[in-house]
């Protein structure tokens, strides 16, 4: 009996320490994973806030030797490819998830798929670029909007498709079963039943891809090409904001270079206010419909 | 009003196992009928073969003749109409987490793309009265969502839902296994008022329950249906051994 007891002591302390170290730990990757990403939000704030000016939002880029200007056509341009990215790359990478969770489980075509999501969302964004160049570009002779949202939407269908599958796996098959048993046909159920329970968390999947692909800059490059002037032609070339920023960052001259820190802090507030935005929607049940 | 059921050489697999094998067996309209039998001896294989939940799983197929009233439901109509006209409550409640309360019970319907206003609280009303919910979900029935009941509340919610879209045919998979005493005397209430306008087919393993309820039983065992009459003659002078041993507890 006493033997057992000296073990338990042992063990207690053994635990105790485990714990705490273990503890220790997460807390101390935490702390390292948060310290890059506070700084460069301190930073950019500094370097982004004393550049930032009225005429930032209303003014196109001032030509080369004169001074002043600002990103207004690359805030609304970088708003239209985003929001037609949008558009196009969430139906298909949900329609795609909605496959492979409810109706391509274990069947060949569901493996490809997957497969093919999965080394599409590590293919270079660069390469995405010329994939979009050589099926658009090429065809239409000319760069355009429409062209930089294929890009970027392609860019998008990966992680919504992997998200959605994930989350629809997770809703359980009594949730399903209670709206068969009720004589709901099949697709119903999945649109109403099973997608709305999984909508959190494919909402934070589509998020996420947005959020990925509106700082991409190398799909861009020769999709949607960049303009210095107003245009909300989608056939035409149309300015964004990581385009200019890139522009601006490796020009020679200083007030560029502040402006291309104010474009880069613009970008991340607008992609925060988007993502909030969404968040105090869904959680409001808009985006869930009302069945 | 309720519709009675006529099993005809029903049988069931899933993939290569043979779950059900040749049931023959009458059930008759506006009566409870309870099955028993030890665990995986295949009475929930069977209800769901009632209302074709069966071959929801892949894996899963059925033969035979299941007649409700004049319809052969394997025949005459697709699965998904049957089982508008016969409704299941399942073990464990699977009330719709993103849906409050009243939408939970007029889910069958809307779902179906009924949206007459009137007529769905009406509905909802009459079927949270008859599953004796409405009386304590009244005042919240679009403040709360249907998970955020106790798991009692949640069962009696998920037969008020079956009872929406009005069914001639109640099965009932272990309705209150999952629930404490109080709520499981609750539901056995319940299915006491609502055996006079439906049928119900319930499955159990508590024994006092069948008796309670049911005015016959069927025991199965092993994929088959062992013996099949009224509750009281199972109970106290059943025909086969098998039932016997089994009710008086010397296996299962």
């Amino acid at each position: 009996m006493s033997d057992v007891r000296t073990i338990n002591k042992i063990n207690r302390a053994h635990r105790f320490l485990t714990d705490h170290l273990v503890t220790g730990l997460a807390v101390l990757s935490t702390v390292l994973v948060i310290i890059p990403l506070v700084a460069i939000l301190v930073y950019l704030l500094y370097k982004g806030t004393t550049s930032l000016n009225l005429a930032f939002f209303t003014h196109v880029p001032a030509p080369v030797g004169e001074s002043g200007g600002g990103m207004a056509n690359s805030i609304v341009g970088s708003s239209v490819v985003l929001g037609l990215a949008s558009l196009m790359g969430i139906p298909v990478g949900i329609s795609a998830g909605v496959y492979l969770a409810e109706y391509g489980a274990g069947t060949h075509l569901g493996n490809l798929v997957r497969f093919t999501a999965d080394v599409l969302n590590g293919v270079p964004s660069i390469v995405m670029g010329i994939a979009a160049y050589s099926l658009i570009v090429m065809q239409q002779k000319h760069f355009s909007a429409f062209a930089g949202g294929v890009a970027l939407a392609i860019m998008m269908v990966p992680t919504v498709t992997r998200t959605t599958e994930e989350m629809l796996a997770t809703v359980p098959h009594a949730i399903r079963e209670a709206a068969l048993g009720l004589g709901v046909p099949r697709w119903r159920t999945i649109f109403s039943v099973s997608l709305r329970t999984a909508s959190p968390g494919i909402i934070t999947g589509c998020m996420l891809a947005f959020a990925r692909v509106a700082g991409e800059t190398a799909p861009l490059l020769f999709t949607a090409f960049g303009n210095q002037f107003w245009s909300l032609n989608l056939n035409e070339p149309i300015a964004a904001l990581p385009l200019q920023i890139y522009v601006y960052a490796i020009s020679p001259y200083d007030e560029w270079h502040r402006l291309a820190w104010a474009g880069a802090l613009v970008l991340i507030v607008m992609i925060m206010i988007s993502v909030t935005l969404v968040r105090i929607f869904a959680d409001r049940g808009i985006l869930k419909g009302n069945s | 009003m309720g519709v009675g059921i006529q099993v005809e050489n029903l049988n069931a697999w899933y993939g290569h196992t043979h779950t059900l094998q040749d049931i023959n067996l009458h059930i008759p309209a506006n009566h409870a009928t309870a099955l028993i039998g030890p665990s995986g001896c295949g009475k929930s294989t069977f209800v769901r073969c009632l209302n074709r939940m069966h071959e929801t799983n892949p894996i899963a197929r059925a033969t035979g003749v299941v007649k409700m009233g004049e319809i052969d439901i394997y025949k005459d109509a697709s699965p998904v109409e049957i089982r508008r006209r016969v409704g299941m409550v399942f073990q464990r409640p699977n009330p719709f987490p993103t849906m409050s309360i009243y939408d939970n019970v007029a889910s069958g319907l809307k779902l179906n793309g009924f949206r007459n206003r009137r007529v769905l609280d009406e509905v909802v009303e009459r079927s949270l009265k008859q599953s004796a919910l409405w009386d304590e979900v009244k005042n919240d029935l679009r403040k709360k969502s249907g998970a955020s009941l106790s798991g009692g509340q949640q069962q009696r919610l998920c037969i008020a839902r079956a009872l929406a879209v009005d069914p001639e045919v109640l099965l009932m998979d272990e309705p209150a296994s999952a629930l404490d005493p109080v709520s499981t005397s609750k539901i056995e209430d319940l299915i006491f008022q609502l055996k006079s306008q439906y049928t119900i087919v319930i499955v159990t393993h508590n024994m006092q329950q069948a008796a309670r309820v049911a005015e016959n039983t069927g025991f199965f065992l092993n994929g088959r249906m062992v013996e099949f009459d009224s509750t009281h003659k199972i109970f106290t002078n059943p025909s086969d051994k098998r039932t016997e041993d089994y009710i008086t507890g010397r296996f299962g």
